[in-house]
């Protein structure tokens, strides 16, 4: 197989597979909009939709509203313009869908002579493809707006997009702080340079060089301009149903509003993968770069191990007290289905614990089994991070009440933008410093 | 004129920033109470469980029956033209016995009309309608079947439901029976 062909193959799987991880982010996050928002306001979530039974703590949720959604009546209005009405969902999916491309999920690994790359697409622009993208998923919002023919809509488009533009700038600025402490703007070198701990000032501090402790100023705008930019409480005046009906997307019905929706989601999903890679080393392991997981052959598998170790312990024993709490309210396969999720995640628990006690106990490991371990641990780490990204998102929409509209303008131009560039010229004069 | 500082106005607070960790960390609390004792949820899981309603709740309405299985209602319509909706509608007949004049021969209770106030209970000389049955979830799927008649109401053994329920009445505004509270 010629190098040209490999790397062709490499790439478009990477493709794939970076088009797949949103799309299946999609009814894991509604899962976890719906049961998290439940437990923070002292509610049980979705707990009645079964299949014969089987409710999977309120998974089976998501294919009712998916059924719902596509069994409804497509509308369009009479007077709506057709080409843009219906243009409109489908760039905002795909203008969601193509920032996942820069991202690298894993360090890239040698086998037989190759090298298989976690990278779909490694532009010599890096990091500025993904704001070109996001900036030209205000189009889908306009164009919803407008193309409605209705004048809520149109007002909630364009409400919508000024704020999306506006906190584009001060996400700009804080990103600009951060390639001058990176010194580069490819996605793979932002993510190796984090990797190493932290070095301020020629003191080598026992933290790891993430982009959150070098520039935390800049993580907070960044953080705050990304609830903004996808019209997360607390910034969605555009979408909040007592303001404005639904804002841009009032007149769209069965798939369209279902693509709208899943575009929403896939924006949080792309925006929780940019902090994550930025902000907190994407797939590095805390203290365990990659030349230092590469050189100690089974320290990814034990970490791994353990990390598998406390999660199916954790949600075994969640989903032991949730099982618990409803055994006496139900008979037969609704009863006992809890037990067995949370037997399922003991057993993943278990799992987790065979590999730790073979990575510790088990000697020279086969050579794939090691290099295997590292992009599937590097993997999973940046899942957690996404994954605890999600949730913030989550636990920020039920805590905080909405920004009026003119509260978050002047948010975003008169006390942002100046943080932003004081950022810039803090972080410019310590770089001059420093050297 | 006084001028009364308002809290949070001033200096760092307006920010706000202080204040958004205490939020987020008010609502973790929330979170790893109802994670670590799922039991204790204040969730009434309807219809398997039911709320508890109070002894004062204006529930259903119910026409009340003589030991001889026949209504208490005279027909005096005291409680139709007491309802603020309009909902009671009563067609009175003539009964044999001199002391009980009428009847009720048509007793219709618009429910979708009702606004589920009372005052039928409380201008009620006789005890006859009560609203305590603790049925409150009232939907259906036909406008017809929402509206209650006689024989509905009256279907029922003269149980107490709610003790306590009826409020103490003047003993000349009942029918002979002192023994309830």
């Amino acid at each position: 197989m010629s190098p040209a062909l490999f790397a062709l193959l490499n790439r478009g799987a990477l493709t794939v597979v970076v088009w797949i991880i949103p799309l299946s982010f999609i009814p894991f996050f509604i899962w976890l909009e719906r049961k998290g928002s439940a437990i923070i306001q002292d509610r049980s979530g979705p707990d009645r939709t079964n299949i014969m039974g089987v409710r999977m703590l309120g998974y089976i949720q998501n294919f009712a509203d998916t059924l719902k959604l596509l069994l409804k009546e497509n509308l369009t209005p009479a007077k709506s313009y057709g080409f843009y009405f219906l243009l409109a969902p489908f760039w905002s999916m795909m203008i969601a869908l193509l920032p996942l491309l820069v991202i690298p999920l894993a360090a890239p690994m040698d086998i037989a002579g190759r090298t298989i790359l976690f990278q779909a697409a490694n532009f010599d622009v890096g990091v500025l493809y993904i704001f070109a993208i996001t900036s030209m998923g205000v189009f889908g919002v306009i164009l919803a707006g407008w193309s409605s023919n209705n004048k809520f809509a149109l007002l909630g488009g364009l409400r919508s997009s000024a704020q999306m533009i506006s906190y584009e700038l001060s996400m700009g600025l804080a990103l600009v702080s951060l390639l001058m402490v990176y010194q580069g703007v490819r996605m793979d070198g932002i993510v190796e340079t984090q990797g190493n701990n932290l070095v301020f000032f020629g003191q080598a501090l026992p933290l790891p060089g993430w982009g959150i402790f070098l520039q935390p100023v800049a993580f907070l705008l960044f953080l705050v301009s990304g609830f903004a930019e996808t019209n997360r409480n607390p910034f969605d005046l555009a979408e909040g149903e007592s303001e404005l009906v639904a804002g841009y997307h009032v007149e769209y019905s069965s798939v369209k509003f279902a693509l709208f929706f899943m575009a929403e989601y896939v924006n949080m999903a792309v925006v929780a993968f940019i902090l994550s890679t930025l902000f907190l080393g994407g797939y590095q392991v805390p203290f365990a770069s990659t030349e230092v997981l590469r050189s100690h052959p089974n320290l990814a598998l034990g970490i791994w191990g353990a990390i598998l170790l406390a999660g199916g312990a954790l949600f075994g024993y969640f989903l032991y007290l949730q099982a618990d709490a409803q055994k006496h309210r139900y008979q037969g396969v609704k009863k006992w289905e809890p037990y067995v999720l949370s037997f399922a995640a003991f057993g993943k628990g278990l799992v987790g614990l065979t590999a730790l006690l073979w990575a510790i106990f088990g000697g020279p490991l086969p050579g794939l089994v090691v290099s295997l371990s590292v992009p599937v641990l590097q993997f999973t780490c940046l899942l957690l991070k996404v994954f605890f990204f999600c949730w913030l998102f989550v636990w920020v929409r039920w805590t905080l009440p909405r920004f009026r509209y003119d509260q978050l303008m002047r948010l975003g131009w008169k006390l942002m933008l100046p943080l932003a560039m004081l950022n810039l010229l803090v972080t410019a004069v310590l770089i001059l410093i420093q050297k | 004129m006084k001028i009364v500082p308002r809290p949070g106005t001033k200096g760092l607070q307006r920010y706000y920033v202080i204040q958004v960790f205490q939020g987020l960390l008010v609502t973790l609390r929330h979170v790893f109470r109802n994670l670590f004792y799922p039991g204790k949820l204040p969730v009434i899981y309807y219809p398997e469980e039911r709320k508890h309603l109070p002894p004062a709740m204006r529930g259903r309405h119910r026409l009340m029956k003589r030991e001889d299985g026949a209504p208490r209602c005279t027909a005096c319509m005291l409680c139709a033209t007491a309802c603020p909706a309009e909902c009671i509608h009563i067609l009175a007949a003539p009964v044999p016995d001199t002391e009980i004049e009428k009847y009720p021969e048509k007793f219709d209770i618009d429910m979708l009309r009702c606004v589920f106030c009372g005052f039928c209970v409380d201008a009620c000389p006789l005890d006859a309608i009560r609203m305590d049955v603790p049925e409150i979830a009232l939907a259906d799927y036909t406008r017809e079947s929402l509206v209650f008649h006689k024989e509905f109401l009256m279907d029922h053994h003269n149980e107490e439901y709610a003790p306590g329920y009826n409020p103490p009445r003047p003993v000349k505004w009942t029918h002979g029976d002192h023994a309830r509270p």
